[in-house]
């Protein structure tokens, strides 16, 4: 490809630096001030607030203390919850239902496929405070709304919150995301050429058949890079909190709770920062794998 | 060009003009709310404290305007809020402040002296000659004054005499001297009232230091043993822990007395509040502020015609005798205050309102709104059975908290103990052995002893 330019490097560079100052200032120096408190055991309250001490990897070596990794409230089950909520939530959840729905909404009518989209999609735009708020009164022992519905059956009401947290925020989520993986898998859908359908309509294939042998293997791009996407975004979402804070007794206490508890209600902001660059790491290798993924495909276009 | 410069300078016209040039801003804060939480000390700063202060100043020649912002959060979200703000230079000028955190925050550089923050004049306030030394303690650390406090506070059982009564008590006349007799009424009423909660004793991390005043200390204290040894060593297991989690043990998991969801959910305490005002649990163990604030007629947890329905015991030791101190019953103190941001910039006039608020004329009102033993020994002390019996027969019994930097630690982890036993998820061995480990993190290992 010929590299060619509208302007001159000086212009550029001119047009270029308010931006640069600002990712420099807001994400630049952050990024290694992260780094380097994580090396201290600086807190907000204490002694250690005005004097910090330099404690080498000390921080990090108690995050993967393997006496205390699996403990409740410790880093390692976080980690463990997280990856458990991102498998049931993102992947199987959210691309499953999106998947399910879109393929579903190809050969209902019109009105159908409208309604159900826009239902989904309402889901997923309404802002997150009062999505949580929506689903705590939902959810509540006493007053919920499911709770009505159930006992109305005669059922016993649950204790969801409490006895079923980790479901509680799974299913939560899959409700929460499914529409965008729904609307990719849409788009992506209606991007294949109908001929190849009808053609399989004449042989007289049944529609799972179709999903499986033509639709599927033609939309493979479109699945990987939602997988991705979706992985990143559950992997760091802090909505759950809203729901549950993390408990009870940090059975729902993700990542990215985790973080915010030591750091914002613990206040130890050495062994946050050496959480937030454990996390940072992972997401880069998520990050890393996707812009692999997104150039091979684009090699593949080419 | 000049279009921008004639917004500027409108801009600077308008604010020129929107208030009086000289004005300065005073701004407090407490967690209170007129017709929520603490509802009475938001209507004493509006009514009375802010009204007069102002019009003091401009008879002095200073037009000051005071700015009252009303925390409607719970009391770690305040101590989170204040954290945050005064590490970064913001916050309100003039804010409640729980006593107990004073040294962690002083350590932190995030609290100055009263002296050092408004100058020499503090130390001339007519007022520190009518608070006694014990409540300058409250707000103070290493013998200096970083606030005031609005007094102190102690604990009890409040029970329910019309539930008693249904369970065949008589609350007149039943005073428990162990924790046996507590533990048998609870099952008496549980008994008669199977769906029933009869016995709250709080636990858990949601309920912040809550937990740790109303439930930890007050049965801790009950086993002869503090936090801390006679040498200052944190005590991190002892038979008085184990005895302690056995007993929230019993009330939570084994026999089902209390209100398990109450201590574990989010806003678990206005739960218990509710249920003892439902009638759901008849003995809940609670600081005064219960009595003076929550369940007062006309609020939230109102309890109905509370003067025949409700009365207060003292917390008995595991058995007689065997106390803290060889007592036969327990109680804790604590104090609440306003301090004065290290980064007020106008920290005369922050300080002119903090002495104002308590200037005997002010509490007198305050007294007026609702009536508690003041710190100020010339404030009318009001004509209530309640305050009378509690102060003469508690403040004599009562400890208070270790003043130690890292004291707020160890209440967390005491939380998180109180709250694996109560959920069922730890026993209490293994509960105490997560303690000890995590209080010889905090504090090293030098600090702690078991016994």
């Amino acid at each position: 490809m010929k590299n060619f330019s509208l302007l001159s490097v000086r212009a550029g560079t001119l047009f270029f630096s308010p931006a640069a100052a600002l990712v420099g200032a807001f994400v630049i120096v952050p990024f290694f001030w992260v780094i380097f408190v994580s090396f201290t055991n600086r807190t907000l309250l204490g002694k250690t607030a005005l004097n910090p001490e330099f404690v080498g990897f000390d921080n990090y070596v108690a995050l993967f203390n393997m006496e205390t990794f699996f403990t409740r409230g410790q880093f390692g089950f976080s980690l463990i919850l997280t990856i458990q909520f991102v498998l049931l939530s993102a992947l199987i959840g959210q691309a499953l239902l999106g998947m399910i729905l879109a393929w579903l909404l190809q050969s209902t009518p019109k009105y159908v496929k409208v309604f159900s989209e826009s239902a989904v999609i309402v889901a997923w735009i309404l802002p997150e405070v009062v999505i949580g708020f929506a689903w705590f009164a939902f959810l509540d022992y006493d007053n919920g709304t499911l709770n009505m519905l159930t006992t109305a059956l005669g059922l016993e009401p649950g204790d969801w919150l409490l006895d079923n947290p980790f479901w509680v925020i799974v299913f939560f989520n899959t409700w929460r995301g499914a529409a965008f993986s729904m609307m990719l898998f849409n788009s992506a859908f209606a991007s294949l050429p109908p001929s190849y359908f009808q053609a399989a309509d004449v042989a007289g294939a049944t529609s799972f058949q179709k999903f499986k042998d033509i639709a599927l293997p033609l939309i493979k791009g479109h699945v990987v890079t939602d997988l991705i996407l979706i992985t990143m975004w559950t992997f760091n979402v802090f909505t759950p909190f809203l729901l549950t804070q993390g408990g009870p007794s940090y059975r729902t206490e993700l990542l990215s709770i985790y973080t915010y508890r030591v750091a914002f209600k613990d206040f130890e902001f050495g062994k946050g920062a050496a959480v937030g660059v454990v996390i940072m790491l992972i997401n880069l290798a998520f990050a890393l794998f996707y812009l692999r993924i997104a150039k091979q495909k684009h090699k593949g276009a080419e | 060009m000049s279009k921008l410069r004639s917004y500027a300078l409108g801009l600077a016209a308008a604010t020129a003009l929107a208030g009086p040039a000289m004005a300065t801003d005073v701004t407090i804060t407490c967690r209170c709310v007129e017709g929520g939480v603490n509802s009475a000390a938001a209507v004493w700063l509006k009514t009375s404290v802010i009204p007069g202060f102002e019009t003091m100043m401009k008879a002095t020649g200073k037009d000051v305007n005071v700015i009252f912002k009303e925390f409607a959060g719970k009391d770690e979200q305040l101590t989170q809020q204040l954290a945050l703000d005064f590490s970064t230079g913001a916050g309100a000028d003039v804010s409640s402040f729980d006593g107990f955190l004073i040294p962690n925050f002083v350590d932190a550089g995030l609290l100055k002296p009263l002296e050092e923050v408004a100058g020499a004049e503090v130390n001339q306030w007519e007022g520190w000659s009518h608070i006694s030394e014990g409540s300058k303690e409250l707000m103070s650390y290493g013998g200096k004054a970083y606030g005031i406090a609005l007094g102190t506070d102690s604990r009890m059982i409040f029970v329910r005499k019309d539930i008693f009564a249904q369970a065949g008590i008589d609350a007149d006349t039943w005073q428990p001297t162990s924790w046996k007799d507590v533990l048998d009424a609870a099952r008496t009423i549980k008994k008669a009232m199977p769906k029933s909660a009869p016995l709250q004793l709080n636990a858990g991390v949601s309920m912040g230091e809550a937990t740790t005043m109303q439930g930890y200390w007050m049965a801790i204290l009950g086993t002869g043993e503090g936090m801390l040894d006679e040498n200052g060593k944190w005590i991190v297991s002892s038979q008085g822990i184990l005895d302690t989690l056995n007993l929230y043990k019993t009330i939570y998991v084994d026999e089902k007395l209390g209100d398990k969801r109450a201590q574990l959910l989010g806003d678990g305490r206005n739960r218990t509040f509710a249920n003892f005002r439902d009638g759901k649990t008849a003995m809940l163990v609670e600081g005064d502020w219960f009595y003076r604030s929550v369940t007062k007629p006309g609020a939230e947890f109102e309890v109905k015609d509370r003067d025949v329905n409700m009365t207060w015991k003292k917390m008995p030791a595991q058995e007689p005798g065997k106390g803290f101190r060889g007592q036969d019953f327990v109680t804790m103190s604590g104090g609440t205050g306003f301090v004065i941001n290290p980064n007020s910039k106008a920290p005369k006039e922050s300080w002119a309102l903090l002495s104002y608020m308590n200037s005997k004329e002010q509490l007198d009102a305050f007294q007026a709104i609702n009536p508690r033993v003041r710190i100020r020994d010339d404030v009318w002390i009001p004509n209530s059975d309640f305050l009378t019996e509690t102060s003469q027969t508690l403040l004599p019994l009562t400890t208070a908290r270790p003043n130690n930097a890292y004291y707020n630690k160890v209440s967390v982890a005491v939380q998180r103990m109180t709250e694996a036993v109560v959920s069922g998820e730890q026993t209490p061995e293994q509960a105490m052995a997560q303690y000890k480990s995590d209080v010889t993190a905090i504090v090293g290992e030098e600090n702690t002893v078991s016994k």
